[in-house]
């Protein structure tokens, strides 16, 4: 009885075991590598390494530029998930509304999302350049004393403003095939239930979105943490004071530039674990709000 | 001419090269663009000059990408035979026991003649151990050089400041005349450790960190808050200009004619005979008179090259070979005149000089002039570790000073405890 059960059972293993394989190459050894590589004190070359159990952590966790980093990238993170999934979300529905040259429109849209991040950030830094930049002549000329060089918020207005800007065509593509999915027919007989688009809209539309939004949500939480490490390093590169530096920035700045293996294995590892945490918060307590 | 026999040398090398097994010898760098292709010249030349070794030239990015590319393919046991690590990141690979070759015994091995009085004054002990042992051979080294502009200083009626006290003389003339008077590209490089070296200050402990790893930072001391006092006052007053931390914004401030001088690099200067419109000569970096014993020579910076161990002695007799090569005047000749980076050898400054090159371009000259003005004890260099992230820390507090976040005395504060907190650590790591 159990080896028939056996060999029943072994066809699906068959078929997930390239997955599995994948994320073991890519993921579970490299990470069990940053944490072993967490607890030890070891030279660039690895000439030499002592154990040393949490000092790596204990230095990391009382430097006061990381936790204004970690302060940072939380409202960093919130600011971008939040305002690409809004400004997408309203365009895609316009788009959906628009009968003449929709396609146009809709490819339009779509462009940004063949961007690769750092080159985002390049177009970012020369449209704020203070020497030559249009929009950094525009925004002082309408008086308000942009300087990103020198003002904490407005460097951080910079790389929200292109982190958006990058992510807003990818939220859009979803949600417009996500507007596409709502059959005719619910939208036709809310239709003749209540005049109010708007109320249509909060009422029937949005909650049929819903796991689209909450999709998103995961993604653009994850774009936020960690790929927007090529537009920062091209903008700002952290600065002012180090105010616009990213956890993943520091992580790169100390491991790669300063080879300083344990201390940023150290921070990769703090910023799994406040990942992990974040994703289960997620499908615990937002995806039960979310019905498919 | 030169550059021409060259071509045709590697031509014919590239024809010869098929027929003969010559040992590869592999070289990591960090120059790219119009320096890339002088490099390039180079290991064509050397490859001409000889049949034994084939050398491949490769440039990995930045310094600090082809750093971290060296650091992996060492744990991969993959190294190349030669890298090219800068001046931040020399504590790190010559600490790391056993990854290189003192550069001095490889050439001494391979009966190459070898007399570390041969450099220029300012370069002999940058790269080299306590006791005087040359670990790295000084590739491209650099200086901080001020940059004028002709015309605007002309205009204010003003002669280029040898001091800062005549250049506080000189600033509010030039924003009459409608500029600003300075900006500068690296302030952890130009303001932190050259200030200390003009004015013949010890920047750490422990003989600015040569004897050993567990040293302190000096900067936390009045002579360099005092300076850095009168910058944040320039700046508020609209004489200096503060672009931030990038090299080139602060560098395009002085190309487009909106600052009147600039302190950039002496190999900056190829770049920017090409990049400004205008009349523009070089001086020596200003100093405070009567402050340390200023005007003493400065830092050498840039980088130089490490020869990694694990390799067959075949082809480290080709590295030796090939820094033979470097060494000559005729190479370092050629390497000067074309990026602006000073020779390294006294021979090849003769050389220079014999061959009217200063006559022709007297500017080309100031960088090397610096480096050889009188040395002092804290001329020599530094060695400190994770450097790389103690200059991140000066360029945070830099920017919290500017913007008036911090005062002085609190960046100055952070900046020592921060410091000394990598340097432990850096102790931590390397002293077992």
């Amino acid at each position: 009885m159990k080896r028939v059960q056996f060999e029943h059972s072994a066809v699906p293993y068959l078929f997930v075991a390239p997955q599995i394989l994948i994320i073991s190459i890519f993921f579970l050894w490299p990470a069990a590598q940053a944490v072993y590589q967490s607890f030890l004190l070891e030279d660039a070359f690895g000439m030499s390494s002592q154990f040393v159990w949490f000092r790596n952590f204990e230095d990391v966790l009382s430097s006061s530029s990381w936790m204004r980093s970690a302060i940072f990238t939380v409202v960093f993170s919130v600011s971008v998930s939040v305002l690409s999934i809004a400004i997408s979300l309203f365009l895609a529905v316009r788009a959906d509304e628009v009968v003449r040259g929709a396609k146009t429109y809709k490819t339009l849209l779509m462009w940004g999302y063949a961007i690769a991040p750092p080159v985002a950030g390049l177009l970012g830094n020369m449209l704020f350049n203070p020497l030559m930049g249009d929009l950094y002549m525009a925004l002082n000329s309408f008086g308000f004393e942009f300087n990103h060089i020198e003002n904490p918020n407005d460097a951080a207005f910079i790389v929200i403003l292109i982190a958006v800007w990058k992510q807003v065509s990818v939220n859009f593509i979803f949600f417009l095939s996500g507007l596409q999915g709502i059959p005719k027919s619910i939208q036709e007989a809310a239709t003749l239930d209540c005049k109010s688009a708007e109320r249509r809209f909060w009422t029937i539309t949005f909650p049929l979105l819903a796991p689209t939004t909450f999709f998103l949500l995961v993604i653009n939480l994850t774009y936020a943490f960690f790929e927007t490490f090529g537009i920062i390093d091209v903008s700002t590169k952290g600065a002012p004071g180090g105010s616009t530096a990213t956890l993943v920035y520091k992580v790169y700045v100390d491991g790669f530039l300063g080879a300083d293996l344990g201390g940023s294995s150290a921070q990769s590892v703090l910023l799994m674990i406040m990942v992990s945490v974040l994703t289960v918060f997620q499908f615990r307590f937002i995806e039960r709000k979310v019905h498919y | 001419m030169f550059r021409k026999t060259l071509m045709a040398a590697a031509a014919v090398f590239a024809l010869g090269s098929t027929a003969q097994a010559a040992t590869e010898i592999t070289w990591w760098h960090a120059m790219d663009g119009a320096l890339g292709d002088v490099v390039d010249q180079i290991t064509a030349d050397f490859n001409a000059s000889q049949d034994e070794y084939h050398l491949v030239a490769v440039n990995k990015g930045g310094y600090e990408d082809t750093m971290t590319a060296g650091i992996a393919a060492f744990r991969a046991k993959n190294q190349p035979n030669i890298i090219q690590i800068f001046d931040a990141g020399a504590a790190t690979i010559i600490n790391a026991k056993g990854a290189v070759k003192p550069v001095q015994d490889l050439l001494e091995a391979n009966d190459v003649q070898f007399d570390i009085n041969d450099y220029i004054p300012g370069v002999r002990y940058f790269y080299a151990d306590s006791d005087g042992k040359m670990i790295g051979m000084p590739f491209n080294s650099s200086t901080p050089l001020l940059y004028y502009n002709k015309e605007a200083l002309e205009k204010a009626g003003v002669d280029v400041p040898k001091t800062w006290q005549e250049f506080e003389a000189a600033a509010p003339k030039l924003k009459e005349a409608g500029y600003t008077a300075l900006s500068q590209s690296h302030s952890p490089w130009i303001f932190f450790e050259n200030f200390m070296s003009r004015h013949n200050l010890q920047m750490a402990t422990a003989n600015n960190g040569y004897d050993s790893t567990d040293a302190k930072i000096l900067y936390n001391n009045d002579a360099l808050k005092d300076h850095w006092q009168h910058v944040k006052d320039w700046k508020d007053a609209g004489y200096y200009g503060y672009y931030g931390r990038a090299w080139g914004a602060n560098q395009d401030a002085f190309v487009q004619q909106k600052v009147a001088m600039w302190i950039g690099s002496s190999g900056s200067f190829g770049g920017l005979r090409k990049s400004a419109q205008f009349d523009f000569g070089a001086s020596t970096l200003p100093y405070w008179k009567g402050v340390g014993e200023a005007p003493k020579s400065t830092f050498i910076g840039g980088a130089a090259l490490f020869a990694f161990a694990g390799h067959s002695a075949e082809q480290d007799a080709g590295v030796a070979e090939f820094f033979k090569f470097l060494t000559k005047p005729e190479t370092q000749y050629y390497w000067h005149k074309e990026t602006g980076y000073v020779p390294i050898t006294n021979a090849a400054y003769e050389l220079a000089k014999e061959d009217g090159y200063y006559k022709e371009s007297p500017d080309a000259e100031v960088g090397i002039q610096q480096l050889s003005e009188e040395g002092g004890e804290w001329t020599k260099g530094y060695r400190l570790g994770f450097y790389v992230q103690i200059r991140e820390v000066i360029y945070r507090e830099v920017d919290k000073m500017m913007n008036g976040e911090e005062t002085i005395d609190a960046a100055f504060a952070t900046i020592e405890e921060e410091a000394n907190g990598l340097l432990k650590r850096f102790h931590d790591t390397y002293s077992n």
